[in-house]
């Protein structure tokens, strides 16, 4: 029995900040949610995939955000509570629906949940989304820890309700992958069936509904301004002559801090950030000698601090980011605020990391994995296109196969978001003489590869276009997609045929290949240098992860050992192949490691001398 | 009360199985705790941090030389989370290294272990080192390697946490029919640190 679902309220345990918003949702009666993967979002997706059957609701994997987003909408449109989530460059794919959507309003209760990601753990960007919420009008909640993250995500629907609007759940990576204690309250039963009553003068967003629907969203702002005013979630702690103005996970790093440094504080915790509660902010400045904004990213509360100390207080300085006493940059720890506070009161900062010989330790960047299909695909590239280095270019798109950026392999030129790697092969093809080979994976192909490849067709480009097909979407944790066979609830679905819809799309020239077979691929980057137009290689084999733990259950796994009398110590499993499995010894042996051996013998097939075979025992 | 325990390795080591364990063992035993993981292209061969932080703690991240524990399932790793350590920081390391692509493609040399470990001994001298890996293959897997490391760091004595307690948090965790070889990998990694104490 799962405790996440079934757990009785006042049961503790501890969940990850994504793991406790669907805990939230649950409570609340959520009844339906879609989403694309990304981190650090997915666990929402995962959870919800993982436990939709056992909870009687819905979950589906959509093609991408904005795909969800609008799936969302018309839920929530027909009665039905809904959630859809996504990391903060998913917002922008989504932000087409996500924008017009708050015009028409919605019925039931709708979050979206964006889950930014200072520092860029694992995201081309570091944007800060509360902007969001502003450019929008769109109420936000931002919590500080997974239990806040499961109230506010329980009370979020109550909100969007009572306002009618959708409202942004905006979590960090530091809420979205810190475990902690939560503790549950009742679950709510909701509707899993509604129905549209339609209303196409509220629905319908032709200009001139848009008029009308755009000054209700400015009253629908006002009434939530005074709703931020109250909010549980919006609260004052200490009554300290020194005054903190924080959100999200910078209120735990200011709390710890603000303690250890023996500070008299008074702190507003703002959890309800959007609309700004001015009328608590005003009541907070009462008293206070100082005001110090602490948050990661933009100086998104520190603004409205200067608009609205103004009238009470306009002789208060406001110590933050426009101040540079605080970055803007990255993500914030306790170090970090410590220096930032230090700073903002005039004292001294010593950094309390110890004094150490510095030590010059080589790098462990994240790398394909050990048999990685993509590692075999971009060893064949190379080998075909490396002599003509300058006639090619190499734009790449978002999954792991992005790590091909590393050398040895060097096979990532340009790259600006999901699908650009297509997108911009359109423009270098045009301008240049740069043959581009660009990589994309299966998901990100479905995603938003493909009216970029019509739009190729259709200008009569000149560009390879290789769709790395590993059926499944690796990076952000083994996610199904539409090639997949199977869906977001676990059950069989239909297998989108990547090769049909490369068709469809009118392209002529077209090759699968299996990954592992290096003969076949070079010869199809060969042909595909010669054709003048569009051609696509379809490269495909199972991602090696899924593919080991296949075999090993089916008991058919070997893993491959280097025979050191044949060895000629050539290195071209080890250093041009660069599989992570293969490392050489202070003698100069390459060996490989059956820790991390996944069996794939692409190794064995490159090796000049035939030194590597299966371990057969 | 506040204990704050790094731990670092590489992805694919277990580490955040470890830290699992290490946190539903202080849930179990009633004290308030946060952890921080890594997840997404961060995992994918790479370093691997977690903090674990129990007592009145907000913070999941540990700021800089406030470690009470460094528990490394990599020596070079160990090393590198040094800025988190103070002179009373007690380190715990598995000696067997992980060597990075970077260093097999040419890029960088990996250090000598026992060069690594001096240098960690001239910011603490609370070091414990052992072949964790070998302790587990002893024990009967080598993916016991991370209930190895937490026998260890439960055998320092100053987690808030009894050895019994956590070494019925690993069984409840572990599939049943590893249960006996992590029990006993609990227990080798408990007398490494022990014997050396």
């Amino acid at each position: 029995m799962d405790k996440l679902v079934h757990g009785e309220k006042g049961t503790k345990m501890m969940l990850l900040g994504n793991e406790a918003i669907v805990r939230g949702a649950l409570e609340a009666g959520i009844g339906f949610s879609a989403a694309y993967p990304g981190t650090p979002s997915s666990e929402i997706s995962d959870t919800f995939s993982r436990i939709a059957k056992d909870a009687g609701i819905h979950f589906e994997y959509s093609v991408n955000e904005k795909v969800a987003m609008e799936t969302v909408a018309a839920v929530a449109a027909s009665g039905v509570r809904a959630m859809t989530q996504m990391k903060h460059v998913g917002l922008n794919v989504a932000s087409d629906a996500f924008m017009t959507s708050v015009y028409t309003g919605t019925r039931a209760g709708l979050v979206v949940v964006t889950a930014d990601d200072p520092s860029m753990h694992s995201s081309q960007n570091e944007q800060d989304n509360r902007i969001y919420s502003k450019l929008s009008g769109v109420p936000m909640l931002e919590p500080s820890s997974p239990h806040e993250a499961k109230e506010m995500a329980r009370k979020a629907f109550d909100i969007s309700e009572e306002l009618e609007s959708p409202i942004l759940l905006r979590t960090t990576t530091r809420i979205s992958h810190v475990r902690g204690v939560v503790e549950f309250e009742d679950r709510k039963s909701g509707k899993l069936k509604g129905h549209f009553d339609k209303d196409p003068f509220r629905f319908v967003t032709i200009p001139s509904v848009a008029r009308k629907q755009h000054k209700i969203l400015l009253e629908k702002e006002e009434k939530a301004r005074k709703m931020a005013d109250v909010s549980e979630f919006n609260r004052i702690i200490g009554d300290g002559k020194i005054g903190f103005m924080t959100s999200g996970a910078a209120f735990n790093y200011l709390m710890e801090v603000v303690e250890d440094m023996g500070i008299d504080y008074k702190i507003l915790k703002l959890g309800f950030t959007h609309p700004f509660p001015s009328g608590l902010f005003k009541e907070f400045m009462e008293g206070i000698e100082k005001l110090i904004v602490v948050e990661e990213g933009e100086p998104y509360l520190e603004e409205y601090a200067f608009v609205y100390s103004r009238e009470t207080r306009p002789e208060m300085r406001i110590y933050g980011k426009y101040s540079d006493h605080f970055p803007r940059l990255y993500e914030y720890n306790p170090d970090v605020v410590e220096k930032g506070v230090s700073a903002s009161l005039g004292m001294e900062y010593r950094d309390r990391k110890p004094e150490y010989a510095d030590m010059k330790l080589p790098d462990r960047p994240p790398a394909l994995c050990p048999g990685c299909p993509h590692r075999a695909t971009y060893y064949a590239a190379r080998k075909v296109f490396m002599k003509d280095k300058d006639k090619v270019v190499y734009p790449t798109d978002i999954g792991c196969y992005t790590l091909g950026i590393q050398p040895p392999y060097e096979l990532a030129d340009y790259l600006l978001c999901m699908g650009s790697s297509i997108g911009s092969s359109n423009g270098f093809s045009e301008v240049t003489d740069q043959l581009p080979i660009a990589f994309i994976g299966d998901s990100t192909f479905f995603h938003s590869g493909v009216p970029a490849l019509i739009n190729a067709v259709y200008n009569e480009k000149r560009l390879i276009y290789v769709i790395l097909d590993n059926s499944t979407t690796a990076m952000t944790g083994h996610q199904p997609n539409p090639g997949m066979g199977k869906n977001g609830m676990g059950d069989i679905a239909p297998v989108i045929s990547i090769e049909n819809v490369v068709k469809g799309c009118g392209v002529e020239w077209v090759r699968t290949v299996d990954s592992y077979d290096l003969p076949a691929l070079e010869e199809a980057f060969k042909e595909a240098a010669e054709n003048d137009g569009v051609s696509v290689i379809i490269s495909k084999h199972p991602c090696a992860l899924l593919e080991s733990a296949a075999k090993k259950k089916a008991g058919t796994f070997h893993t491959y050992r280097i025979d050191q009398d044949k060895c000629i110590h050539c290195h071209v499993c080890s250093k041009h192949l660069a599989c992570p499995a293969i490392y050489i010894t202070e003698d100069g042996l390459d060996m490989i490691d059956e820790k991390q051996c996944t069996g794939c013998g692409v190794c064995a097939d490159i090796c000049p001398a035939h030194a590597i075979s299966e371990v057969k025992e | 009360m506040k204990i704050n325990i790094q731990i670092v390795g590489v992805g694919g080591q277990g580490i955040l199985t470890a830290s699992k364990i290490l946190a539903n063992a202080a849930l179990a035993d009633g004290l308030n705790v946060i952890m921080s993981e890594v997840h997404g292209m961060a995992q994918r061969g790479g370093v691997v941090e977690s903090s674990i932080r129990i007592g009145d703690v907000y913070s999941p991240i540990i700021g800089n030389g406030k470690a009470d524990v460094i528990l490394s399932f990599e020596p070079m790793e160990a090393y590198r989370a040094l800025d988190k350590a103070n002179k009373d920081t007690k380190i715990v390391t598995n000696i067997e290294p992980m060597v990075p692509f970077t260093v097999t493609i040419g890029q960088g040399e990996y250090p000598p272990v026992g060069g690594l470990i001096e240098g960690i001994k001239k910011v603490t001298p609370h070091v414990y080192s052992f072949d964790a890996f070998a302790l587990a293959r002893e024990a009967g897997t080598e993916k016991a390697a991370n209930v190895v490391m937490l026998g260890a760091l439960s055998a320092l004595g100053i987690l808030p946490i009894s050895p019994e307690k956590m070494k019925e948090t690993v069984a409840l965790t572990v599939p049943a029919k590893f249960r006996d070889v992590n029990m006993k990998a609990f227990e080798m990694g408990f007398e490494a640190v022990k014997k050396e104490k």
